[in-house]
C-alpha cells in the first residue's frame, strides 16, 4: 500500500492538461514589474533609482532582516520607476518597473548548461549564497529557504524532506522540473543535506506522476543519501505538516515547526534554486510556471523571468479562451483569484489557472445539515462546521480553544461541504481576528 | 472579455448537494419498499403514498404560511421523512392516522425547531413514536405478509417474531419452543414476517446500505456499531441462557434493527459528528434497544433507543472532539 497522511483530505479532479508539455522559455517581456513584496516576512528595500542601468542577476532590492530576502533583476535594462502595482494579493504593493533592453546577464552568472557536481561551499557558506540569492520557498509559500536551514541551536534535523508532490489539481511546473533538470535537482539537494549536514533525503511524490518517479529512482541510485517515494494521491499532500507524517510518520506539534520533529521541508523547485544559486552563481530571478485550463488552447510550462506580466503567459499558451470566468495565480484550491491581467510573476507563482465560466462561481448555498463531511476530510482533525459557526458569532475565545490557528487553509471542507458553505472564508476572518488578539496579548 | 470573478480559495467543488445526498437515500430505500409491496400490497402503497403526500404538504404549507420562507421541499428532505414514517407504522394504518403521524413528524419533528439542519430528534421517529403512544392498538396490528394482495385496512394481522418471543418468555415458555412458532432465520432474513412496513426484509436494507457506502451518503460506523452492539449483548445473554433468551441473529432479524441502524441512526442531522461521538452513540442505541426488548415492556426498542440517544448527542458533539493533529507533543 502506497503511503499517505492518515486523516481527512480530498481527492478533486486532476486536469493536469499540462502533464506531457516541456517546460519552454518565455520570450522576454517588454517590461517588468518587479513587486519588493514577494515572500513571507519584511519586504526588501529598492537599491535603485529612476535611470539605473541593471543586467540579469544585479541585486535591486536588498533583504530587511532574517525573515526577508533579496530581490534581483530579472532582465537587462534601465529602471523606469518605483510604483505601486496591483499584485497577485489584489492590494497594490510597490514594484520595481524595468523597461526590458536586450538580455545582458551580470558577468558573474555561469550560463553553461553542464551539470556541476562537485560542492566547493561549507555548510555555512552555502546557507550564506543562500540567503543572498534571495530564494525562497518555491511551492507558493515563498518562505525564505535559508531560515528554514538555519537550525538553532539544541535542534536535532535527522531528515531533509523533499516535497515533490504536487498535490494541487491542474499544475505540472514541479512535475516537469522533476522529469527535465531531476540531476541538477538532486544536486541542489546534496547542497541542502550539507547545509543541514543530514544524510538521509526523502523524496515525496504521488502516484499520479509515475514517469517522473521512474525516471528519479533510477537516478539516486549515484546519489547515495536520497531516497524517492511514491505517495497515494490525496490533497493536501504538499502540506508541510501532512508529507511529514506521510513520509516519516511524525506529528509536528500544534503551533510547531517541521524542526520540532527534527525534519525540514523543501519544494523540489527550490532545490533546482539552491542547484543554480551554489553551482552557478545564479540568483532566483525565474522559475517555471504553469499554464493551464480546461479551455486553454496549449497548455504550456514556462521558464518566466519574475516580473513578467500574466498576460504574457497567457498569450503564449494560445490567447485567453472567450469562455474564461476566473484566473487563478496558483492552483484551484489554495491559489488566488487575480482581477488583471497584468499582475506580475512573482517567486511565488506556480501556476496560472484559467477556469471557464461556468465553473468560475460558486455552488448554490443551502442549509447546513451537519453531514459531518467537513470534519472527516479535514487534514488536521478540526471542526470546520463548528469555527466556521463561531466565527460568524464573532466567538474568538471558542474559535481559539477549538484550534482555529492550527488551520491550514487548505479548503477541503469547502470543497466537499454539499451545502455549498463557504467555511473557510469565515475560518480565515476568524483566524485573523483570533490571530490578532494573541499577539495583543503578547504585548 | 466578460469581468472576472473574484473569490477566495478554494476555487473547485465537488458535486455533491444536500439534495442528491437526500436522493440517494431515497434510491436505497427503493428495495425494501419493493418488498413490502410484494409482501404486503395494496396496503404498503396506500401508506407510502399518503405519507410521503402529506409529510411534502405539511412541509410546504408551513414554510409559506407560517414561517414565511421559501418553501424548500424540492430538497427531499420532507421526502426520505415521509417515506421513513410510513417504513415504521404496519401497512393497515388508516389514512387520517398516517396523516396526523406526518403532521407531528414534520411540524413537531422538525419545523417547529428551525427546519432542516437544526431538529435534535429524527423527524419520522418523533411522527412513528407519537402515534405508537397515541393509538397503541392500530399501531401494533400487524398485517400478516401474505405475498401481494388488494387488502389495505381489511389485511389478516397476526404477532410478530419479537412479540411471540416477548409473550412467550413472559408465559414462561423455553426459546426452543417458541422458535418453532416463528419462521426460520432464512424467511426473516428475506422479509417473511409480520412487522412494520419497511423494516422486514434485512437483505433488501442492506442493499441499501451497500449503496449508500458506495455513494459515500454515509459511512459504515453507526449501520456497523450499531448493529455489532446488539449482537454482542444479545449473544451474552443467549450463551448465559439460551432457554430464555433468543440468539442475536434473531434479534438482527426481527424488528427495527437493520431499518434503524442503517436508515435511522445515520439521520446526518442527529447523529454525531465526529467518529468518536459515533462509537458512543451507537453502542448507546444498540444497548438500549436490548435493554428494552429483554427487561421492558415493550417488545421492541429501536425507536425508542434512537430517540433517545438523538437526545445525547448534542452532548456528544460538545464534548467527544475529534483527535487533532498534532495534539501529541513529540518535542
Amino acid at each position: 500500500m502506497l503511503k499517505t497522511f492518515p486523516k481527512g483530505g480530498v481527492h478533486p479532479e486532476e486536469g493536469k492538461y499540462s502533464a506531457n508539455s516541456p517546460i519552454e522559455t518565455l520570450p522576454l517581456p517588454k517590461t517588468v514589474y518587479i513587486p519588493i513584496a514577494q515572500h513571507i516576512g519584511a519586504p526588501s528595500k529598492p537599491m535603485v533609482a529612476k535611470g539605473d542601468k541593471v543586467k540579469v542577476g544585479d541585486k535591486i532590492a536588498e533583504s530587511l532582516g532574517f525573515v526577508s530576502a533579496n530581490i534581483h533583476s530579472s532582465v537587462s535594462g534601465t529602471v523606469a520607476k518605483i510604483e505601486d502595482i496591483l499584485d497577485s494579493t489584489g492590494y497594490k504593493r510597490p514594484c520595481i518597473v524595468i523597461d526590458v533592453e536586450g538580455d545582458d546577464w551580470n558577468e558573474n552568472i555561469d550560463r553553461s548548461a553542464d551539470l556541476k557536481k562537485e560542492i566547493g561551499l561549507s555548510d555555512k557558506e552555502i546557507i550564506q549564497r543562500i540567503n543572498e540569492s534571495g530564494i525562497v520557498g518555491l511551492g507558493g509559500a515563498t518562505f525564505p529557504s535559508h531560515v528554514k536551514l538555519s537550525v538553532p541551536d539544541g535542534k536535532k534535523i535527522d531528515v531533509l524532506i523533499i516535497n515533490g508532490v504536487e498535490c494541487e489539481p491542474y499544475l505540472t511546473s514541479d512535475h516537469r522540473l522533476m522529469l527535465e533538470k531531476a540531476e541538477e535537482m538532486l544536486v541542489g539537494i546534496q547542497i541542502l543535506m550539507k547545509a543541514l549536514g543530514v544524510n538521509l533525503a526523502m523524496i515525496g511524490i504521488e502516484n499520479n506522476k509515475p514517469d517522473a518517479i521512474n525516471h528519479l529512482k533510477e537516478l539516486v541510485q549515484n546519489y547515495p543519501g536520497i531516497e524517492v517515494h511514491p505517495l497515494k494521491v490525496q490533497y493536501p499532500q504538499g502540506g508541510e505538516k501532512q508529507l511529514i507524517k506521510a513520509l516519516i510518520n511524525r506529528e509536528v506539534p500544534s503551533g510547531g515547526l517541521p524542526l520540532n520533529v527534527g525534519a525540514v521541508v523543501h519544494n523540489v523547485g527550490t532545490a533546482y534554486a539552491v542547484y543554480e544559486a551554489i553551482q552557478k552563481n545564479k540568483p532566483l530571478f525565474e522559475r517555471v510556471v504553469t499554464v493551464t485550463g480546461k479551455s486553454v488552447k496549449k497548455p504550456s510550462n514556462f521558464i518566466v523571468r519574475v516580473g513578467t506580466p500574466v498576460s504574457n503567459l497567457i498569450e503564449a499558451a494560445g490567447g485567453l479562451p472567450e469562455d474564461t470566468g476566473k484566473i487563478i495565480n496558483g492552483g484551484p484550491m489554495m491559489g488566488k483569484a487575480i482581477n488583471s491581467l497584468e499582475v506580475p510573476v512573482v517567486k511565488g507563482t506556480s501556476g496560472i489557472l484559467i477556469m471557464p465560466e461556468d465553473i468560475s462561481s460558486r455552488k448554490k448555498q443551502s442549509t447546513c445539515i451537519r453531514c459531518a463531511k467537513c470534519v472527516s476530510v479535514c487534514p488536521q482533525g478540526l471542526e470546520p462546521y463548528l469555527l466556521a459557526k463561531l466565527a460568524k458569532l464573532e466567538k474568538f475565545d471558542k474559535l481559539e480553544a477549538g484550534g482555529v490557528m492550527d488551520c491550514i487553509e487548505c479548503g477541503s471542507c469547502a470543497y466537499t461541504c454539499p451545502a455549498g458553505l463557504p467555511l473557510l472564508d469565515y475560518i480565515r476572518l476568524g483566524k485573523a481576528r483570533v490571530s490578532k488578539i494573541i499577539r495583543s496579548r503578547k504585548q | 472579455m466578460n469581468k472576472l470573478f473574484i473569490s477566495p480559495s478554494p476555487h473547485v467543488y465537488e458535486d455533491t448537494t444536500v439534495k442528491r445526498l437526500m436522493f440517494d437515500v431515497v434510491i436505497a430505500m427503493l428495495p425494501a419498499l419493493a418488498f413490502s409491496i410484494y409482501f404486503f400490497g395494496m396496503g404498503a402503497i396506500i401508506v407510502t403514498l399518503t405519507a410521503v403526500v402529506s409529510c411534502l404538504a405539511f412541509e410546504w404549507l408551513i414554510q409559506k404560511f407560517i414561517l414565511k420562507q421559501q418553501p424548500t421541499i424540492s430538497d427531499g428532505s420532507a421526502l426520505v421523512t415521509g417515506i421513513l414514517l410510513a417504513f415504521n407504522v404496519p401497512t393497515n394504518l388508516p389514512i387520517g392516522i398516517i396523516i396526523i403521524g406526518s403532521l407531528v413528524a414534520i411540524g413537531v419533528g422538525k419545523m417547529s425547531f428551525g427546519g432542516l439542519g437544526n431538529n435534535p430528534f429524527n423527524p419520522a421517529l418523533v411522527g412513528r413514536v407519537f402515534l405508537l403512544i397515541s393509538f397503541p392498538v392500530q399501531m401494533t396490528s400487524w398485517p400478516v405478509p401474505t405475498g401481494f394482495s388488494n387488502s389495505y385496512t381489511d389485511a389478516v394481522t397476526g404477532a410478530t417474531p419479537l412479540g411471540i418471543m416477548k409473550e412467550g418468555i413472559g408465559a414462561g415458555k423455553a426459546v426452543s419452543e417458541l422458535m418453532a412458532e416463528i419462521p426460520s432465520h432464512m424467511e426473516l432474513f428475506y422479509g417473511h414476517m409480520g412487522g412494520s412496513m419497511g423494516e422486514i426484509a434485512a437483505v433488501a436494507l442492506l442493499i441499501g446500505f451497500a449503496y449508500l457506502l458506495i455513494r459515500k451518503v454515509i459511512t459504515w460506523h453507526i449501520p456497523v456499531i450499531v448493529i455489532g452492539t446488539i449482537a454482542i449483548f444479545t449473544g451474552i445473554l443467549w450463551m448465559v441462557n439460551p432457554e430464555s433468551n433468543a440468539d442475536p441473529m434473531f434479534h438482527l432479524l426481527t424488528g427495527g434493527v437493520m431499518l434503524g441502524a442503517i436508515f435511522m441512526a445515520t439521520d446526518y442531522v442527529t447523529s454525531p459528528m465526529s467518529v468518536k461521538g459515533m462509537w458512543i452513540y451507537g453502542i448507546g442505541i444498540g444497548v438500549i434497544t436490548v435493554l428494552i426488548r429483554v427487561f421492558g415492556a415493550y417488545p421492541e426498542g429501536v425507536s425508542f433507543a434512537i430517540l433517545i440517544m438523538n437526545a445525547f448527542v448534542p452532548l456528544i458533539n460538545a464534548y467527544i472532539k475529534p483527535k487533532r493533529f498534532g495534539e501529541v507533543q513529540n518535542g
